[in-house]
């Protein structure tokens, strides 16, 4: 599908382990690398605080679901890791999220470059004003400068990543405002893989979507699972179950529960996941 | 369900009541506004002909036309857009983009309001205090800063109100791409405002095309046809204004086209404007 290879791909964190003479058996899993390191994050909205002493690991090339009941701060957790509020006067974030090497939270973090590295999709499809051909080279023209032969083919391998090529590639030209919802998302999503970032952020990205595009969506996460870390906020825990690798419980600003998904949903260790997930509130 | 039908037939001729009222507003500002037009039509119509365009205004007694009036009034209008729009759109961007919601937003926007609501013949003679009496002398230059002192509140009013209805999902989403807030302002807030913006200007000089009281104090007035920006320069609406007021016939039927002339181009203006703010409600 997509033959070139992916930056940020290359280099990955997991090393090879020294040979001990001990033959690993077949069942065990590769080791996990931790992409992102939340640690004892605290976020505030003015003076209320949204996210209490948040801690937890972001594992390479898996998908973590956040969820949880509205206002639990499982969106304000995922619009940390690419410092989209900084966007907003009067939100803070205290505490340190490593990512490579650096502190995300560092004041003199380059949010540009930060962003170009950790993509976002959001609830909402929010196509640019402009043709579907621009929207995607929009990210990809910020970072690059591809001569238009180089650009076309980055532009169709993306379409085409986020399974959408086959129904937009005769109107490349047409206003991506004229797309359905379905698609519009998934042109979103198109256009974060086009700058080839390492992480993926994903808002509730089917939320305003009918059950068809939902599972178009759900099952490009699960293609895009092989070459990106992906964090996905949901608050539908079917989804979770279905696409998620590792599952977060939040409550009232704090991380009740981190687990593998299957645990989560078969043997929360916490009595408010098990109350959250049996449907008992929320 | 008991319907109470005294109440029920009250209701309903209150319904009447008020919506014949409401028709009757409406149509008599349409009445009005058909009744200026066919008079402007009627008077005017029989003066346009070729010459108007091609000719120079003339002496009283004898033939001529508006030409050194329209070209004037066509470069001061440009000018004064030239300098007002501009400053207009940044200082509009800067309210909706950089500064919503602060200390010195706020103060520029009431300010703003003021001048949208400042009688022109104030901007008329403030020009004239600060250029003409320097300068020594009415010039076209002066006449273009005056037009562009009433484009700039439009132009930052509408700048401002448009780029408040982008949604600022789309400004996160091109920052969630690691765009450069200016850079995402220039290609995708102004371009999701665009209509509006342009409908904004549009506006902006369909004001201007009318004005008087700013030109009588800095452009003055000029018999010949002049290129000249340094010096008076003739323009539409001192014409009229002058014409109308004269005991010439002649020149009282150049004054009504002149007049006819202006209203047409006002008029197209703001069909332009509308249909490109429909074009974007379609979008």
């Amino acid at each position: 599908m997509n033959d070139q290879p992916i930056a940020g791909v290359g280099f990955n964190t997991v090393k090879p382990r020294p040979y001990l003479g001990i033959t690993t058996p077949e069942t065990s899993k590769p080791p996990l690398a931790e992409r992102i390191s939340v640690s004892d994050v605290n976020f505030y909205y003015g003076d209320y605080l949204a996210l209490k002493h948040v801690t937890m690991p972001i594992y390479d090339k898996k998908v973590t679901a956040l969820i949880g009941p509205s206002g639990c701060g499982k969106s304000t957790l995922l619009r940390i890791f690419n410092r989209m509020y900084d966007l907003y006067p009067k939100q803070r974030a205290e505490g340190t999220i490593k990512f490579d090497g650096g502190n995300v939270l560092d004041p003199k973090q380059d949010l540009n470059l930060l962003r170009a590295r950790i993509g976002m999709v959001f609830q909402k499809p929010t196509p640019f004003p402009m043709s579907i051909y621009d929207n995607i080279a929009f990210g990809i023209r910020l970072y690059e400068r591809l001569p238009k032969s180089e650009l076309d083919d980055r532009v169709e391998s993306s379409l085409k990543r986020a399974a959408l090529w086959d129904e937009v590639k005769g109107k490349l030209n047409q206003s991506g405002l004229g797309l359905s919802g379905g698609q519009q998302q998934r042109l979103c999503i198109a256009r974060t893989i086009a700058v080839r970032p390492e992480v993926i952020l994903l808002d509730e990205p089917t939320s305003a979507l009918d059950p068809i595009a939902t599972a178009k969506v759900e099952e490009l996460i699960y293609q895009l699972k092989s070459d990106y870390t992906i964090v996905i906020v949901t608050h539908n825990m079917q989804q979770a179950a279905r696409v998620a690798d590792f599952t977060a419980f939040m409550y009232l600003g704090e991380l009740i529960e981190f687990g593998e998904t299957a645990q989560i949903f078969t043997k929360p260790r916490q009595s408010k996941t098990e109350d959250y997930i049996t449907g008992r509130f929320g | 369900m008991a319907i109470n039908a005294a109440m029920y037939r009250r209701r309903r001729f209150g319904n009447v009541v008020v919506m014949a009222s409401a028709w009757a507003a409406a149509a008599s500002g349409l009445i009005v506004l058909a009744f200026i037009l066919a008079t402007l039509l009627y008077k005017g119509f029989s003066g346009l002909s070729l010459a108007v365009f091609t000719e120079m205004t003339p002496p009283p007694g004898s033939a001529g036309g508006l030409l050194n009036a329209i070209y004037g009034s066509v470069m001061m209008t440009l000018l004064g857009t030239a300098i007002g729009t501009p400053i207009g759109m940044l200082a509009g961007t800067y309210m909706a983009e950089y500064g919503r919601g602060s200390w010195l937003a706020s103060v520029v926007r009431f300010i703003n309001d003021v001048l949208l609501s400042a009688p022109s013949i104030v901007i008329g003679l403030f020009v004239y205090e600060i250029m003409v009496v320097h300068m020594g002398h009415f010039s076209a230059w002066a006449g273009g800063v005056a037009l562009s002192l009433l484009v700039l509140p439009v132009v930052v009013r509408t700048t401002e109100d448009m780029l408040l209805l982008v949604p600022n999902g789309l400004r996160e989403a091109a920052s969630a791409l690691g765009s450069p807030r200016w850079l995402m302002i220039v290609q995708v807030a102004y371009r999701a405002a665009r209509a509006g913006m342009i409908t904004g200007v549009l506006l902006a000089i369909a004001r201007i095309t009318g004005e008087t009281a700013p030109l009588l104090f800095t452009a003055l007035n000029n018999q010949f046809m002049s290129s000249n920006m340094n010096a008076p320069m003739a323009n539409l609406p001192v014409v009229i204004f002058q014409f109308a007021l004269s005991p010439y016939a002649d020149w009282q039927k150049l004054a009504w086209t002149g007049a006819l002339i202006i209203t047409l181009a006002v008029l197209a203006l703001n069909i332009g404007a509308r249909s490109l703010s429909q074009s974007r409600t379609n979008d």
